[in-house]
């Protein structure tokens, strides 16, 4: 790997979409498990407030990933957004109705309001969490993109192009891994029965995404031209880390369940951008296609500033959103919801503060 | 109106006086069903381009990328990370750290401002950049120079008094609402005070900012100078139009009435100063980048100009009437009062929304003026009807949220100010048993 700044910014994209795996798959795994950890209103709104004060932060790596993609791979971000239109618009779509559930749903008491928002949570993190399996998939396998009049590599397959075994498989691998990672957070973050039930839940699905991961792997691992030895590697380290995730929610360590299955993730990420570089965008249809560090990027004076933006800031947020977790880090429980059933926009909610 | 909810914090952080802890409560509550709403539809812009704008990407990626992403890397995570800490903090912060993290989000705002805007006045005023034919690209020559350029410094003086002048309107309003109903008037006076001041602090800067904006404009984008003034002929002592009747295409004005020489002082600083008209521009710009049509729809440009002063020139009316009345604790009378002071809220958003109307509008055909038109940047492997889907998909869905943000916006406002107690100053990190002061 030769150190220019196209390498350091293809680094750092990789880096934010770890991040923006790690924190906000256990927000998907956390909006999917909602009412099937809750037995009643104090349980959701305890479940709920786990992702409260973070959620939105975490939501944010994301919408960095994507702005530095632009700054630095300019061609990377058009031909990868125009190409992959309709999923990004689900997944957009997902976003919002997410967000605005998180923040609405609990304003009123009526029970109507609430179920509907709790769907539109569960559908607004499961739908996220199967297309970004899907779409990295996609990227890894290469797809077809061609050059086009106009000069510029685009991406020439339609929607349905993007649904092949591979990538649905991969779809799946991503949402039982951010299903079980979430109920590892919540069995970490609540009090009582919820942590119990969070437990039992990750037992099962961890099972389920393991089977998932370790097809996907090995079919990742053949899919290259020739068996490259330091993807098997980092594959076979993936494996391991979630094995001992697992081990560990057995065991009833939740600390060490959650550093393990956010590890894994990390790993995996890190394992399909291995897989890609020096390319960000294979193309299937011939290398002369591919889309790499060097045809897709900015000039060296951008990222040159962007660098040094980067450099000052990130670990800046990082200090600040490492202090939110240290600010929330008691575990929720359901005793702690004061009237649970009670919206804060109901008729007489005048609480008072002791 | 971040801002607005530090400074009453701080007010009963300073005095401890209860009003101001039931004030910051109050319009808390309602900043954070407004924001919730810019949350979720932000996410949508830092996609788009990519989306359905692809071609502009490549071509402005090198430049546009930068201000984007630096937004997302200093105002993004700032805000939503304090936010976060603000709504949850009231019992495990200190008092005085507490304080903090809503002026923490609220400076991440005007962050966020600065960054989108210096963007979008690289779009209106491109600077510091090289053509590469190669790479068909525009490339960044000096990152300091966009971010500082006269556009980008002048639209954020215009635009940040602005959104001063919303908020202000929007806690007037509302305040005056809570004291037609005689509903905890020992806030809601002050808060209606602070409201309507901060409308005539901000207008007043609205003004000389939209001056010096418009003398940057008239200067570097003199089209749209000219199409704001249906001006049609380049004039000397060029009166400001205050009502215009045209031909319906839009290709010369029938009628005017206008003060005399007003725009020659507005555009360069001197009653005499010539102003150029749509045709000679129109001229020039054919021998410049070739036969084409470089006028923008000019009535649309013309009204929404006069639309985003005037709904300003009506907010500050009420705003000072709104004072006077109830100048000296007096009780507000009149027929109007009530009428004007609720539609108070929504008058500056209509004046913004036709100020980005014209500045937009006003540019075309080019998306990046002189260097790329909007007909260009479009992305060439998305259907015209996947555009359409999704664009009826977001109307509706944008739609819906708004009717809920508004429901809810107005049993906040119908509920009133909820009692509140003094903060004992909360033990750190607080404990697995005491009840959540905020839970979802």
């Amino acid at each position: 790997m030769e150190m220019t700044f196209q390498t350091v910014w293809f680094l750092l994209i990789a880096v934010l979409w770890v991040g923006y795996f790690i924190l906000e798959g256990f927000d998907f795994g956390v909006g999917m498990l909602v009412r099937a950890v809750s037995k009643n209103e104090a349980d959701r709104r305890a479940v709920l407030t786990t992702l409260g004060p973070v959620w939105d932060g975490n939501e944010v790596w994301l919408l960095v990933a994507g702005g530095a993609t632009f700054a630095a791979f300019p061609e990377w971000y058009a031909t990868l957004f125009s190409g992959f239109y309709l999923p990004l618009f689900l997944i957009l779509v997902s976003l919002i109705i997410r967000g605005v559930a998180f923040e609405y749903r609990s304003k009123y008491g009526k029970a109507q309001w609430r179920q509907r928002w709790d769907v539109a949570i569960f559908i607004g993190s499961a739908i996220p969490a199967l297309l970004w399996g899907v779409a990295f998939a996609n990227i890894v396998r290469g797809v077809p993109i061609e050059k086009a009049a106009s000069g510029s590599l685009e991406y020439t397959g339609g929607f349905f192009n993007l649904l092949n075994p591979y990538a649905l498989l991969g779809g799946i691998v991503t949402l039982t891994v951010f299903l079980t990672h979430g109920a590892v957070f919540l069995s970490l973050k609540t009090a009582g029965e919820i942590r119990v039930r969070a437990q039992g839940i990750a037992k099962i699905s961890g099972l389920v995404a393991a089977v998932a991961a370790v097809g996907f792997l090995a079919w990742t691992n053949l899919m290259l031209p020739e068996i490259n030895a330091r993807v098997l590697t980092l594959s076979v380290i993936v494996a391991l880390l979630w094995v001992a995730g697992m081990a560990a929610n057995l065991m009833g360590r939740e600390g060490w369940a959650f550093i393990f299955s956010a590890g894994t993730i990390a790993v995996f990420v890190s394992t399909l951008f291995y897989a890609l570089y020096p390319r960000v965008m294979p193309s299937s249809l011939g290398s002369q296609f591919d889309l790499t560090i060097t045809n897709a990027s900015s000039t060296d004076y951008t990222l040159k500033v962007m660098t040094v933006v980067a450099v000052v800031m990130t670990p800046l947020v990082l200090i600040y959103q490492g202090w939110t977790y240290w600010v929330f880090r008691k575990r929720v429980s359901a005793s702690q919801i004061m009237n649970p059933e009670h919206g804060s926009l109901d008729a007489v909610s005048h609480i008072l503060h002791k | 109106m971040g801002f607005m909810v530090a400074g009453l914090q701080t007010a009963w952080y300073r005095t401890g006086k209860l009003q101001h802890l039931r004030a910051t409560k109050f319009f808390g509550k309602l900043f954070l069903i407004n924001f919730a709403i810019g949350v979720v539809t932000g996410i949508v812009q830092e996609f788009q381009f990519g989306m359905n704008w692809s071609s502009y990407s490549r071509f402005v990626g090198d430049i546009f990328g930068a201000p984007l992403a630096m937004e997302g890397l200093l105002a993004f995570f700032m805000e939503s990370t304090f936010l976060g800490l603000w709504i949850f903090g009231w019992d495990r912060l200190s008092k005085k750290l507490h304080l903090a993290t809503i002026w923490l989000a609220a400076a991440g705002t005007l962050l966020s401002a600065y960054f989108i805007l210096a963007a979008n006045s690289w779009m209106q005023h491109p600077v510091a950049y090289t053509y590469n034919a190669a790479k068909n690209r525009a490339e960044l020559t000096n990152i300091i120079e966009v971010l500082t350029q006269k556009t980008a410094l002048a639209t954020f003086f215009h635009t940040i008094p602005s959104a001063a002048f919303t908020a202000g309107a929007f806690v007037a309003g509302i305040s005056a609402f809570l004291i037609i109903k005689g509903k905890d008037l020992q806030m809601s006076r002050g808060t209606f005070k602070l409201g309507a001041i901060t409308m005539v602090v901000s207008f007043i800067l609205v003004g000389v900012s939209g001056d010096l904006t418009a003398r940057v404009m008239t200067d570097q984008q003199p089209m749209k100078m000219a199409s704001a003034e249906a001006l049609y002929d380049s004039t000397a002592n060029a009166p400001f139009s205050l009502f215009t009747l045209g031909t319906l295409d839009g290709s010369k004005s029938v009628f005017q009435i206008g003060l005399p020489s007003v725009l020659s002082f507005m555009s360069t600083g001197n009653f005499n100063g010539v102003v150029e008209g749509v045709n000679d521009l129109e001229a020039a710009y054919d021998k410049q980048y070739g036969a084409g049509n470089y006028t923008p729809n000019i009535p649309l440009a013309y009204w929404s100009f006069r639309l985003m002063m005037g709904f300003g020139f009506i907010g500050i009316f009420f705003a000072l009437l709104g004072l006077w009345q109830m100048r000296k604790g007096a009780t507000p009378k009149g027929k109007w009062f009530y009428p004007a002071m609720v539609s108070l809220p929504f008058i500056p958003l209509a004046a913004n929304s036709f100020g980005w109307i014209f500045t937009e509008t006003a540019r075309q055909p080019w998306a990046v003026f002189g260097l790329i038109k909007t007909a260009d940047g479009v992305s060439a492997v998305v259907s015209a009807g996947a555009v359409l889907f999704t664009m009826i998909v977001f109307t509706l869905l944008y739609g819906v949220l708004a009717f809920i943000e508004v429901g809810l916006t107005l049993r906040v406002i119908k509920m009133g100010p909820a009692e509140e107690l003094d903060y004992a100053d909360p033990q750190l990190g607080g404990s697995e048993d005491r009840q959540l002061v905020m839970a979802y």
